[in-house]
């Protein structure tokens, strides 16, 4: 037995050990992602789409064709590319900026188009890539670069609420869920589940994925861990908040 | 593909957004993402009655950030796919085709000039020049056909598909509202029946095969981390639109040769000046026309020739001064005096035209 598990069959070699900073959530999500992939045997008809910020650092990670696009705007494109080509398969994958803020009005409407894609989004609570400026998502009291005394609910509002809103929009079809990387094993089934969506035909899926951010939070391991289990699922409850065929929701909570 | 959209070539008596579904068609455009506003939403219009029935596909998108973005997503996707728009939808178009121009990606796109700044009018101009031709955080590796006739409007929307999908430079068809919008005779053809051979669209990803193991995987991105990384990519590209361009360029010339003045303009202000011209002629008036096609890249070599036989160049445009900067930095270093009739916004008559020549020429 090796010392270390093996790496996804899906992921690019050649590539590794990856641009993430040390700690980062992205290498545990998409470690999540590629042994999904590997499972469901979708390697060669998965188009895999990442946005601006740090999400573009995965635009080499997979063994998958892959196109990088601009800030907010990779839903669009893997849209487009989901409706020239229904038969392959398509993940738009972003940071929480990307999704919530910039491009929010892609991510809106394409949910209320059951647009047969699957986005995935990392959320850290900030702009990492930027030097951590406040996002959608900051917690209130939380420090960045510009919210420096603290994130003030009445001066800019509360955590935006992504898979919730998804859940409200999509009709019929749409699955929405929230998972973390404090709980690989869930995060994995949300993102099974996600797919199989869109295998099926079945429409628009959403994973929010609770990331880290140890360089712009400024914590040490114990401090990340206890932000993420802690601190975010105050405002972040994990579960699944909209699955086709009601009644099976997996409902929990951190 | 599908059944023959023009089996014979036959006239037709339409408006030019008809025209350009047509056409559009009849290149053998697969799919059409777009956004309302006036004055291009008759394209879509037509587009999404006839599509269907040639098994074609529409997709109306949330704004015109995404019908660039899907369009984008489209030709990867290997289909030939384009949008149309105007206007404010034209600065967000230009958001996609900086990608489109960094990625080399074959979008077409058909622009319907409306008046400017802003919303203004939904009307007519030519002020959409500089944004279609060099807009966008790019160098401007764009092809540009601007039109002047509703049979150009049809021959140039199938020529912007070869051109795109030849080159893989981001194209452009530069109509106005006054082409949107009115009715025109013209003859519609099936392109094979001319000779004219399509450029089959190959798809950038998604190709036979598992990434990896069959092949290497296709990974295309718009983000560079070094300076140098950046400048060999962008040079790379401009010296190979700089080698297409001779070749791309179009224009249409008269009387130059012995012309005491030669009027300078495109689109549907050629109109305009041609027949001013030929009145002037007739007059016994030297005076000529140099007409652009393709405002990017623009036909260099013959313009530059053109103005240093010139003893005066008269610039018209419904616009101030967008294809006159255009112009002004083809013909840097000739002496040549440069006059100009600008009418931003405003349609110009041929009698205009003429006023001003005698003007100029008494």
């Amino acid at each position: 037995m090796s010392p270390q598990p093996a790496m996804p069959r899906s992921w690019r070699v050649d590539t590794k050990p990856h641009k993430f900073c040390p700690g980062c959530g992205h290498g545990l999500i998409l470690k999540c992602l590629g042994q999904v992939i590997d499972e469901l045997e979708i390697q060669g008809r998965l188009i895999f789409g990442c946005d601006i910020g740090c999400s573009l650092l995965s635009w080499d990670f997979f063994n998958l064709d892959t196109i990088q696009t601009h800030h907010g705007r990779t839903v669009p494109v893997m849209t487009g590319l989901k409706r020239a080509r229904p038969d392959l398969l398509c993940i738009a994958y972003m940071g929480d900026g990307g999704g919530y803020s910039i491009g929010a009005q892609h991510l809106v409407n394409a949910a209320a188009r059951n647009e047969k894609i699957t986005v995935i989004l990392a959320n850290n609570t900030q702009y990492a890539m930027t030097g951590g400026q406040m996002a959608p998502t900051t917690l209130p009291g939380q420090k960045t670069e510009t919210s420096p005394y603290g994130r003030d609910p009445e001066l800019t509002g509360f955590p935006l609420q992504g898979p919730e809103m998804v859940g409200a929009i999509g009709r019929e079809g749409v699955y929405s869920a929230r998972g973390s990387v404090g709980n690989l094993r869930q995060l994995r089934r949300f993102l099974k589940k996600a797919l199989e969506n869109q295998i099926e035909g079945r429409g628009f899926s959403f994973v929010e994925a609770l990331s880290a951010c140890p360089t712009n939070w400024r914590t040490n391991a114990v401090e990340t861990w206890s932000f993420i289990e802690k601190e975010m699922p105050k405002y972040f409850k994990t579960g699944e908040i909209k699955v086709p065929g009601a009644g099976r929701e997996e409902v929990a909570n951190g | 593909m599908s059944q023959k959209v023009i089996s014979a070539e036959k006239r037709a008596f339409m408006t030019g957004n008809e025209v350009v579904a047509w056409a559009a068609l009849a290149a053998g455009a697969e799919i059409m993402y777009g956004y309302p506003i006036t004055p291009q939403n008759e394209i879509m219009h037509y587009w999404t009655r006839l599509a269907p029935k040639y098994g074609r596909s529409f997709l109306q998108t949330e704004d015109e950030l995404s019908a660039g973005f899907t369009t984008a997503g489209g030709v990867m996707a290997g289909r030939k796919a384009f949008t149309a728009t105007s206007g404010p939808g034209n600065t967000l178009m230009q958001e996609p085709m900086s990608m489109a121009e960094m990625m080399r990606l074959p979008t077409v796109v058909v622009v319907q000039q409306r008046g400017g700044p802003s919303t203004a009018t939904v009307i007519y101009s030519q002020q959409e020049v500089t944004l279609t031709t060099i807009g966008g955080n790019g160098e401007g590796m764009r092809i540009v056909y601007s039109t002047a006739t509703h049979q150009e409007l049809f021959d140039y929307t199938i020529k912007a598909f070869n051109a795109a999908w030849k080159y893989r430079f981001p194209t452009f068809v530069l109509g106005d509202g006054y082409q949107a919008k009115m009715r025109e005779p013209l003859t519609i053809y099936d392109p094979a029946e001319r000779g004219i051979g399509m450029v089959p669209p190959e798809p950038f990803v998604g190709k036979e095969g598992i990434p990896g193991e069959d092949r290497p995987p296709a990974q295309y991105r718009n983000t560079f981390n070094l300076e140098e990384e950046l400048y060999e990519k962008v040079m790379a590209d401009v010296s190979e639109y700089e080698k297409i361009a001779p070749e791309v360029a179009e224009f249409q010339a008269d009387g130059t040769e012995d012309a005491d003045l030669v009027l300078v303009c495109h689109g549907v202000v050629f109109r305009a000046v041609r027949e001013a011209v030929a009145k002037l002629r007739e007059q016994g008036r030297k005076v000529g026309y140099f007409r652009p096609v393709t405002l990017r890249p623009l036909p260099v070599r013959q313009l530059r020739e053109m103005v240093g036989k010139a003893k005066k160049i008269l610039l018209v445009e419904s616009a101030y001064g967008q294809l006159a900067r255009l112009f002004k930095e083809a013909a840097y270093g000739s002496g040549t005096e440069i006059l100009t009739l600008f009418r931003p916004g405003l349609g110009i008559t041929a009698g205009e035209v003429e006023a001003k020549v005698k003007e100029i020429l008494t």
